[in-house]
């Protein structure tokens, strides 16, 4: 059984359709690739994934269970909505790191908030808490911060900023991890950091979702590639498939704009 | 008359200035933020009616908000102050006042509050939603410090005008400091009102410092 599978989904703001039916699929462990122009909708796509924003139309299931049917209106409580999206994790182009908090407490306090909600936090109030720091800080030394655990995020650089986001992220456990563009905020020279973190955890058998600009990158490390122009996927397969052999005119022109600048 | 005397005359002015700036803290404060949510609310006629509300108050003079509590409710519905609130005695005078200053101060109040939390950027809420958290827990675990440290320096402002605003109750007669110094000119003393000052100086200076020290307090971060 698939772990993803988007079904037609529809997305519009006003009069404008950003989202004209995305299907696709993904198994365990494959990391896929998203990339396409400027305001195709890949953002809107992971927002929807992520419950962000609500599609107008289509199907999203996790290990088929339906998670968001846009025909049945029931089942959209705020509870029921958080559930969800701890199936996912996103990471954000602009970190959104919380600045007051230093990187230990970034990563421990959405883990720490829900566990509070199991019934035995009370008895086991200092143990819970001590596991939620050891998983934390085996994640900060995973992206290689284990020397900023108590460093405040205005201290860190965008690539260490980010590299947290991810740690922040992956604290969950979510089932598939989102990335928007997590290089295109940074200086060149920090984007080979951030991407060989990402690159380290495929190895780790995360799913991700990675919509990104870096086609060295996505050709390198994504099992698939989808290429998304206008609201629509133009073309999906391998990553030499889609890289080496594009069959659609588009994908075509978006390669060679891009080797051109 | 003795420096000592006039000490004492003026300190016992100035325990009412203290009364109105205290309570009107105490109460204004929490009121504030309830006006802001509503100001802020998505529900449109709890937005419109706060929001007006929120105009009339900082669009008409305090001085003005002071005659309507004192003689409003008395001559047009006849209704008398209470004199005593929670055991404690208030002559009715000062209670118009406190009724007036904490109505006009929550109004400032809730702009500064909305002001800081509509400078939060959507990033740090969906950060929050992304990770699973609730709407309060995403309120108080994520924005509210955020909004707090954005918000003393507006709020030292405002603070330290009320010190000084408190000398308005005068209008309907409580007999705070500057009353009492201008007193004084009845029997050819003008000192007392440029002493009347240095109080209000002094109590300024030390919220000057207690707000520069807060504000360094939350120097630890930017952003
Ligand atoms: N909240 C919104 N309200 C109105 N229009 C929106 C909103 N969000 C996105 N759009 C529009 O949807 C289109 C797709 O946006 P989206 O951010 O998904 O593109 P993108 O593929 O991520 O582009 P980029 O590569 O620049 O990040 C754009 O034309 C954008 O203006
Ligand atoms: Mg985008």
């Amino acid at each position: 059984m698939s772990i993803l599978e988007v079904r037609d989904v529809r997305k519009s703001f006003g009069d404008t359709e950003v989202l004209k039916g995305v299907g696709f699929t993904m198994e365990k462990g494959e990391v896929l690739a998203i990339i396409g122009s400027s305001g195709s909708g890949k953002t809107t796509l992971l927002r929807c994934l992520n419950f962000l924003e609500t599609p107008d139309a289509g199907r999203i299931l996790v290990n088929g269970e339906m998670l968001f049917d846009a025909a049945d209106m029931c089942a959209r409580s705020e509870a029921e909505l958080r559930k969800k999206r701890l199936h996912f994790g996103l990471v954000f182009q602009s970190f959104n790191l919380f600045p007051q908090y230093n990187v230990l407490r970034n990563v421990t306090l959405a883990m720490e908030l829900l566990s509070r909600e199991s019934p035995d936090f009370k008895k086991n109030r200092k143990e819970i808490c001590q596991e939620v720091e050891n998983r934390a800080l085996a994640l900060i030394e995973r992206v290689g911060l284990s020397d900023k655990t108590h460093a405040y995020p205005c201290q860190l650089s965008g690539g260490q900023q980010q590299r947290v986001a991810i740690a922040r992220a992956l604290a969950l456990s979510p089932e598939i991890l989102c990335f928007d563009e997590p290089t295109s905020a940074l200086d060149p020279e920090l984007t080979g950091e951030v991407l060989k973190v990402i690159r380290n955890l495929k190895s780790s058998d995360s799913t991700m979702i990675v919509v990104t600009h870096e086609m060295e990158f996505a050709r390198n490390v994504a099992d698939k590639v989808i290429f998304m122009a206008d609201g629509i996927i133009e073309e999906e397969g391998t990553a030499q498939e889609v890289f080496d052999n594009p069959k659609s005119e588009r994908t075509r022109a978006f390669f060679s704009n891009y080797t051109e600048q | 008359m003795s420096f000592q005397t006039v000490t004492k005359v003026l300190l016992q002015g100035f325990g009412e200035n203290c009364v109105i700036f205290g309570v009107t803290l105490l109460f204004a404060l929490p009121l504030g933020l309830l006006i802001s949510f509503g100001s802020m609310s998505r529900f449109w006629p709890l937005k419109w009616l706060t929001r007006t509300f929120v105009w009339i108050i900082r669009g008409t003079p305090l001085m003005l908000q002071l005659f309507v509590v004192m003689y409003v409710p008395g001559l047009l519905f006849g209704v008398v102050m209470p004199n005593r609130v929670l055991g404690i005695t208030v002559s009715p005078r000062m209670m118009s006042a406190l009724i007036a200053f904490i109505i006009n101060y929550a109004a400032y109040f809730s702009e500064i509050y909305r002001g800081g939390i509509e400078s939060i950027p959507v990033g740090q809420y969906e950060a929050g939603q992304v990770l699973g958290m609730t709407g309060p827990q995403i309120f108080f675990k994520v924005v509210l410090m955020q909004v707090v440290k954005r918000i003393i320096p507006p709020m030292g402002n405002e603070v330290i005008t009320l010190v000084k605003d408190t000398s308005l109750a005068r209008v309907i007669a409580v007999q705070e400091i500057l009353w009492l110094a201008e007193e004084f000119t009845a029997v050819g003393l003008i000192w007392p009102l440029f002493y009347s000052g240095v109080f209000f100086l002094t109590f300024c200076g030390v919220l000057t410092l207690l707000f520069g020290y807060i504000e360094r307090k939350f120097d630890y971060y930017r952003g």
